[in-house]
């Protein structure tokens, strides 16, 4: 039996740093994420499938998958664009753009959740000029678009931003030489080479907005059936001491989590593939 | 003809290289100004807002905000959370990335993949297992109850959320940088009779030190915010188990607004500074692989 599991090197300190990090992720992530699998054993099929498909559920799915998609789009678009603007142009104040893309992943998400309620409520800086539209944010699904939005913006930009950079510029000038103007270059040249980039930041938002609980709970109004989002039914359910319901729509939101998961990874193996070609 | 002629009169910095690769005045105006709209409208506006609305009754009755008695103990238990999250949370990060960058090992993709779990689950999940656990209905309920030893609503189940949600941080940062890095200099070290202690405080470290700094940052700024983890397993008590995020949504949710938004406000403050750790250290490691080159 000469399985080698390890190959030989003269560093120390292997053992301990595996086994530490091993039993560490074990203890904190492994174990008790596992246990929410083997709690919703404890539940039939029928129980099962009737807390994650109870209307109210099935509600909040809706709203949470559909403004996730929309935010990620949005950012998308945006991002794409955001990016584009820091790595082609140069223009005063660009460093400090460029660190402020992060704000929404360094600011708390309850801070988040209140400013971006405070704004737009219909008394708010932005609010008050929607309210004769007619248009209403806070409180309703659009108030959970724009937290959505905010919060997964810094994922297209600086997914898409190191491509940017790194893309040849020579090959873009080859094909001005060759007669091509400017948009046919781009849709030509660089487009192709943003895509893996681009869908793997669009995932990268979507999959951080269907989890988010923070900044959306604040401006949602949390309207059962019209403007409830998973994470705060799985709250609710929680606080009604309703452990096995939670439990079974937390199984479908991590099961989700973890398909999501899965899709970014391929699509950077895709996306590093792409590049290594080069 | 139109599409190139700007750039040889309106804009001198550009070269000429790049003067034929770039859009015309009219694009690039209007791609700024979507950019600039976007940014203004989702960035700009609720900073300038959380600060207008923290500072509009003034500064006194800014500051006595934080003479509040609730306002202290949420301060202070956000301060005593993150002390013991980061730091463990840091000797993962090291410990892991020692393990994954420096050595070959079977299923080594599988444990990279695996240390990412926790910023793919959503925070709610993040505290709903720990209730599961050691909830009043959990598994390990009941034994704890008998031994009066309290974890959810307490400040270990806050701490445990805590560092589950932040577990990635510094490992994220340090594992492609050490991959990179190589182990010639370690076994050099090694070669000329360092111990393995030496080898790793004179020659890793001062490799990683950059990089682990804006891990622990990244790592403490998210430990002090969270909010749905630690909601979930907080169980709001004033004074007790509040943290500084919860803190601010019971002022928000009593209509003191004031109040909400002068503790948002020095929890806007910790992510600013944040981000402008990041930029700094980007710029020395920037210029410290350029020295390398």
């Amino acid at each position: 039996m000469n399985i080698i599991l390890k190959q030989p090197s003269v560093l120390p300190g292997f053992s301990l740093a595996l086994g530490f990090t091993l039993f560490y992720f074990c203890l904190i992530v492994l174990i008790p994420l596992s246990g929410l699998f083997v709690k919703t054993s404890g539940l039939s099929w029928d129980q099962f499938w009737n807390v994650i498909t109870d209307p109210r559920a099935v509600a909040s799915y809706k709203l949470t998958f559909g403004a996730s998609l929309v935010g990620a789009l949005i950012n998308g678009v945006f991002g794409s664009i955001i990016a584009w603007v820091l790595v082609r142009y140069h223009f005063p104040g660009r460093s400090v753009v460029d660190a402020l893309v992060d704000l929404p992943f360094a600011l708390p998400t309850a801070v988040a959740g209140i400013t971006l309620t405070s704004i737009y409520a219909s008394n708010g800086w932005i609010g008050r000029y929607l309210e004769p539209l007619g248009i209403q944010v806070a409180f309703t699904p659009l108030g959970v678009l724009v937290a959505l939005t905010f919060i997964g913006l810094p994922f297209v930009v600086r997914t898409v931003q190191p491509v940017l950079q790194d893309l040849d510029r020579e090959v873009e000038e080859a094909a001005t030489t060759l007669g091509a103007n400017r948009w046919q270059t781009f849709w030509a040249v660089v487009v192709p080479e943003l895509w893996p980039a681009l869908l793997t930041g669009i995932a990268m938002a979507f999959a951080r907005a269907v989890g988010e609980y923070g900044s959306v709970i604040f401006i949602a109004g949390n309207m059962p059936m019209k403007s409830e989002i998973t994470p705060l039914l799985i709250m609710t359910k929680l606080e009604q001491y309703d452990y096995a319901g939670a439990t079974a729509l937390g199984v479908v939101m991590l099961v989700v989590s973890f398909v999501l998961a899965l899709i970014i990874n391929l699509l950077q193996w895709w996306s590093s593939a792409r590049h290594m070609n080069q | 003809m139109s599409l190139f002629s700007s750039t040889t009169t309106a804009d001198k910095s550009l070269q000429w290289k790049d003067s034929i690769t770039t859009e015309s005045a009219l694009v690039r105006r209007l791609l700024i100004g979507a950019a600039s709209l976007f940014l203004t409208l989702f960035l700009l506006i609720p900073l300038m807002a959380i600060f207008t609305e923290a500072l509009k009754h003034g500064l006194a009755a800014y500051l006595s905000s934080f003479a509040d008695d609730d306002a202290l103990a949420a301060i202070r238990l956000t301060l005593l959370v993150a002390a013991i999250a980061v730091p463990l949370n840091a000797l993962f990060g090291v410990a892991a990335a020692w393990a994954i960058a420096k050595f070959d090992f079977v299923g080594k993709q599988i444990l990279i993949s695996l240390i990412d779990i926790p910023l793919a689950v959503s925070p709610v999940i993040s505290g709903l297992i720990y209730v599961l656990l050691f909830g009043a209905q959990g598994w390990l309920g009941p034994w704890l109850l008998d031994h009066d030893i309290k974890i959810i609503f307490a400040l270990p189940g806050i701490v445990l959320a805590t560092i589950f949600v932040t577990v990635p941080f510094v490992a994220r940062e340090l594992i492609p940088l050490m991959q990179s890095q190589g182990r010639e200099e370690e076994e050099a070290a090694l070669t000329l009779g360092a111990s393995g202690w030496q080898m790793f405080t004179r020659v890793t470290l001062p490799n990683i030190k950059w990089s682990l700094l804006y891990g622990v940052i990244l790592c403490n700024a998210r430990a002090m915010g969270e909010f749905g983890a630690v909601s979930v397993v907080s169980g709001h008590i004033r004074g007790l188990t509040n943290t500084m995020p919860l803190h601010v949504e019971i002022l928000y949710n009593e209509y003191n607004a004031v109040a909400a938004f002068a503790v948002a406000s020095l929890l806007t403050l910790l992510a600013i500074v944040t981000l402008i750790a990041k930029t700094v250290i980007e710029r020395k490691t920037a210029s410290h692989d350029r020295r390398k080159i």
